[in-house]
């Protein structure tokens, strides 16, 4: 088969999107329903690394769809930014559904076909949001997958499901609409074009103030990334099961959130514009502040998967910080961690749903002892722990020594400060779970516990991310390279 | 060809009479199908001529005006013509299933013959040039109405129509008394020659007077915020098929009326330079936005929810209006369209609901997602329209709006704009919680999807919501080329 790289694009966002057709056409044969999602996945997969292997040549690839609005129109253009996240996405994507399979069934989910189909939209969109040409493209996708997700989130049907679910959508769409879309509309009155281009769309002698302004907006648009006081949503998403909290909640939606940041950031404020605004520095303190309020939140947490939701609100502000810093080691140490946090969190994820299916247990106090039954679960926890902190042998070392070089390029030493002291916090909140695991306060007859690990194909996909975690430390060059390219764009970084 | 401009309107002004004939429901049916298709194939190929060579005048009997009534059709009205001759049409499709269960069926004959007098009605105010025209045709499409809403089920629905015989009846006499005041100044009631003749005088009390008698007169047709309070009844005990005419057409040609009178016949200086009609509906338009859509959240009854949401809709093109751009009319000649899919689609809905419940609250829709799962997605999908998401026709408006309120530098309005997308959200998600959320009642445990005779044209409208969101030639540029044309006309 030989497709044209435009081909691949335009697969890659509808493939997703025409399996839900035969995910519920074959809604009533489970195995052959999973087998559609996972070979739906690989064949994206391919599209995606195909694309990387075009980009890498230096093709140029983009798409025209159509045009709503004379001069806007749902465009795709490939760089590598948007590439990252798209490698990223749908690889986790036939990971996760590996893992699903296992937690859905071990735990009797009711409605699974509707899970997988929601599931398919959402990747759909995500890819849409990765190859965005331009802010209104971003945007519409952007919504797809807000409004996809919540069937997700309210999977369970309870009324906690239903109350999440309202928060979600609630925080969401408002700060998508009242913010976001003002945002775009502002950038479109004032730069007459949305379209991400190298060194941002403004004109040279645009108004700071109002250009501070549209930042702000968009930064608080964009809920996805979780900036306080917009995070609520995203520990209320924590009622979805737990393969859309580790895939959707760790990796596409919050990261589709700090994606969409840090494509305004570079490619329509432009580094240098971004520099000089008067709201920058305000945003930067919003973000540190986020970080360390929201690592202190996660520390007071006893139910797991909450603390995990706090601890990702918090990383993510890192990588707000990163795109913030309008620097070079900022864009690819915060582009960096989209990565490294990827495969992290979405391990701790799939631990969290493993110990939730096999002992039961959700409660962080109740795991004491816990590693000697799910001693391999444990094991993986320990060393996704260890890359969200940033210390080898996990991948996370590498983004977050680079976000700390950008600190110090701005000499923002308040921010290095809240960048190390949070990363101690995150010691103090993750590690004691593992360790505490095998080594309980009191002592336990050892004798009487029998190995009990979660379904084999829960097991085989978080062992895996877990790997991942370490390749990404030992062989970060592909990584750096992609992250690289991004400030190769002629034009990025013309002013330093 | 010639004469198309006075064949949409005679053609179902003659047809209604004969539905009498005709005494059986279907065959009724059939004829009054036949006859809107018709109707709407004549607006297509009026838009398309308009489009192409311009306005076109039509001279009644041959009367030179501005002795003789003559029919003006430009971009404006032909637009609006398409708009309410198409949705006419669809929503009538679904009549003969709906009214099955709604109205006995030796009163469905009237039932047909009062829709198409209605309908005759608006293409006749759509279609003239005439002042005085207006008013009778005005008359035509209310004491229909009347009579269509006091068709309704329900007995509050006497009470309903009652309470708009009354408010109509001061609107038209408002209307009336205005127009009446214009030709003792100018002598004429040709649109064009008013709007020639009435500049020059311009400042007197008696022009003044009569310009304030017309626009409250229109806004009570229009049901703008504070004088919508007959809407929401009249909604929601009218038939539901009556309900979705009403809502997807009849205050779409009240703002029509308004625009041709406050543009066209006093003309762009008049209203919003020598009389502050602009602050006053930006005002009013953002107040009925407002405490339309928080009255809304409240409804217990879902009609009287959208009805609510259909007075807060209203708002939204009056703002647009206030703008006195182009770009904020041709925003609000947008919502024109948009809005009349989106309510269309959603009160079609809800004649399913009521054909296979027989009511419409909110507490009754418990677990109605599993039952009726098409017409409960329907819902969504409007409602999502309705909220402003993108790929669907409400985003186009909302763009639009929004971008004509920065163009003036009304950024507080732009943001109170998007605000009121919010609550939208709020109260379209209570009808779908309670949809999705709560297992089946007793009563609702054997309830089944609608039937196909409502389903299709519901479904219809609802591919229209997304089909114009994305293919936006002919809401856009029609609308866009009569606002330019409005404000090439009026300088």
């Amino acid at each position: 088969m030989n497709l044209s790289l435009e081909t691949l694009l335009q697969l890659s966002i509808a493939l997703p999107f025409f399996a839900v057709i035969a995910i519920v056409a074959t809604g009533r044969k489970p195995n052959l329903r999973e087998g559609v999602s996972i070979g739906t996945g690989l064949l994206l997969f391919y599209c995606v690394v195909k694309l990387y292997n075009g980009l890498k040549q230096g093709a140029d690839i983009q798409v025209q769809w159509l045009e709503i609005i004379p001069g806007l129109g749902i465009n795709f253009h490939i760089e590598p930014l948007g590439m990252l996240f798209a490698l990223i996405a749908s690889f986790l994507w036939i990971i996760t559904t590996v893992y699903a399979i296992g937690y859905m069934r071990k735990h009797n989910e009711v409605k699974q076909t509707r899970f997988y189909s929601f599931f398919a939209i959402a990747i759909s969109a995500v890819m849409g949001v990765a190859f965005a040409a331009d802010l209104f493209t971003l945007f519409i996708f952007y919504e797809v997958l807000t409004l996809s997700t919540y069937p997700l989130v309210t999977h369970a049907g309870t009324d906690k499901a239903k109350a999440g679910g309202r928060v979600y959508l609630g925080i969401l769409l408002s700060t998508s609409i009242l913010f976001f879309l003002m945002a775009i509309i502002s950038t479109w009155m004032v730069a007459g074009s949305l379209a991400f281009t190298a060194g941002g769309v403004f004109a040279g002698d645009v108004n700071l103030v109002l250009a501070g302004a549209i930042l702000i907006l968009f930064v608080f648009g964009i809920g996805k990334a979780a900036i306080m006081p917009f995070h609520r949503w995203l520990p209320a998403a924590m009622v979805a099961p737990t393969p859309v909290s580790a895939l959707l909640h760790a990796v596409a939606v919050v990261k589709a959130g700090v994606f969409s940041i840090m494509k305004v950031c570079v490619f329509i404020f432009g580094l240098d514009l971004l520099a000089i605004l008067p709201s920058t520095q305000f945003l930067l303190y919003l973000a540190g502040i986020t970080v360390l309020l929201s690592s202190l939140i996660a520390m007071r947490q006893d139910n797991l998967k909450a603390r995990l939701a706090y601890s990702t609100i918090s990383q993510l502000g890192y990588i707000t910080i990163g795109a913030l810093l309008a620097t070079s080691a900022g864009v690819i140490g915060g582009s960096m961690h989209i990565a490294m946090h990827a495969f992290g969190k979405i391990t701790l994820f799939f631990c969290a749903g493993a110990i939730l299916v096999t002992a039961g247990k959700s409660k962080i106090s109740e795991m004491q002892g816990l590693g000697w039954q799910m001693p391999v679960t444990m094991i993986a926890f320990f060393i996704a722990s260890l890359s969200i902190i940033g210390v080898p042998p996990g991948g996370g070392t590498w983004s977050k020594w680079f976000l700390l070089m950008g600190t110090m390029e701005t000499q923002q030493w308040a921010l290095m400060v809240i960048l190390m002291i949070s990363s101690l916090l995150n010691i103090a909140y993750l590690l004691p779970i593992p360790l505490r695991g095998f080594f309980p306060k009191d002592s336990i007859d050892r004798s009487a516990i029998t190995v009990n690990e979660a379904p084999l194909p829960s097991l085989m996909a978080l062992s895996l991310t877990t790997v991942a975690c370490v390749v990404l430390f030992v062989y970060p060059q592909p990584l750096y390279e992609l992250v690289q390219a991004i400030l190769n764009t002629p034009g990025v970084t013309n002013g330093q | 060809m010639a004469h198309l401009p006075i064949l949409q309107v005679i053609l179902p002004l003659l047809a209604a009479p004969l539905c009498l004939f005709l005494k059986r429901p279907k065959l009724v049916w059939l004829f009054a199908c036949v006859v809107t298709a018709l109707t709407f194939t004549i607006s297509v190929l009026l838009v398309q001529q308009v489009t192409s060579t311009g306005a076109i005048s039509y001279e009644l009997g041959g009367w030179a005006p501005p002795w003789g009534i003559e029919y003006r059709i430009d971009a404006l009205n032909a637009f609006v013509i398409m708009v309410v001759s198409g949705l006419s049409a669809v929503v009538l499709l679904a009549a003969r299933t709906s009214l099955e269960n709604e109205l006995s069926s030796n009163r469905q004959t009237y039932f047909y013959a009062l829709y198409l007098l209605s309908l005759t009605g608006m293409l006749g105010i759509l279609a003239t040039g005439d002042a005085f025209n207006v008013f009778v045709f005005l008359e035509i499409s209310s004491l229909s109405a009347y009579a269509l809403i006091a068709m309704g089920k329900d007995r509050r629905a006497l009470w309903a129509s009652y309470q708009y015989l009354i408010m109509g009846t001061i609107g038209a006499t408002f209307i009336l008394i205005g127009i009446g005041l214009m030709y003792q100044m100018t002598g004429t009631l040709n649109m064009q020659d008013l709007a020639e003749r009435l500049p020059e005088v311009a400042q007197t009390r008696t022009v003044f007077v009569s310009f304030a008698f017309v626009v409250v007169g229109v806004c009570l047709k229009l049901a703008l915020f504070p004088l919508h309070l007959w809407l929401p009844n009249a909604y929601a005990y009218a038939p539901s098929i009556v309900t979705a005419m009403l809502a997807a057409t009849s205050t779409k040609v009240a703002i029509y009326l308004l625009i041709r009178f406050t543009f066209t016949v006093f003309g762009l200086s008049f209203s919003f330079t020598t009389l502050p009609l602009n602050i006053l509906f930006l005002v009013l338009g953002l107040l009925g936005i407002f405490v339309a859509s928080i009255s809304a959240i409240y409804q217990q009854n879902v009609k009287h929810i959208f009805a609510y949401s259909s007075i807060a809709q209203v708002g939204y093109m009056i703002v647009g209006i206030s703008a006195g751009t182009a770009a904020g009319l041709s925003a609000s000649l947008m919502h024109i369209f948009n809005h009349a899919l989106m309510k269309g689609a959603l009160f079609l809905a809800l004649a399913g609901v009521m054909y296979r419940l027989g009511n419409v609250q909110l507490k009754s829709f418990q677990g109605l997602g599993r039952q009726m799962p098409l017409t409960m997605a329907a819902i969504v999908v409007g409602g999502l329209s309705l909220i402003g998401v993108p790929l669907t026709v409400g985003f186009i408006s909302k763009w639009y709006l929004v971008v004509a309120m920065i163009e003036n530098g009304w950024w507080p309005v732009a943001i109170l704009i998007l605000f009121g997308s919010l609550l939208a959200i709020i109260y379209l998600w209570r009808v779908v919680e309670v949809a999705y959320f709560r297992a089946p009642n007793k009563d609702n445990e054997s309830v089944k999807e609608a039937p196909l005779g409502i389903l299709i044209p519901t479904w219809i409208l609802v591919l229209a919501n997304v089909y114009f969101g994305v293919d936006t030639r002919i809401n856009v540029q029609i609308a866009q080329l009569a606002a330019e044309n409005l404000f090439g006309i009026v300088p």
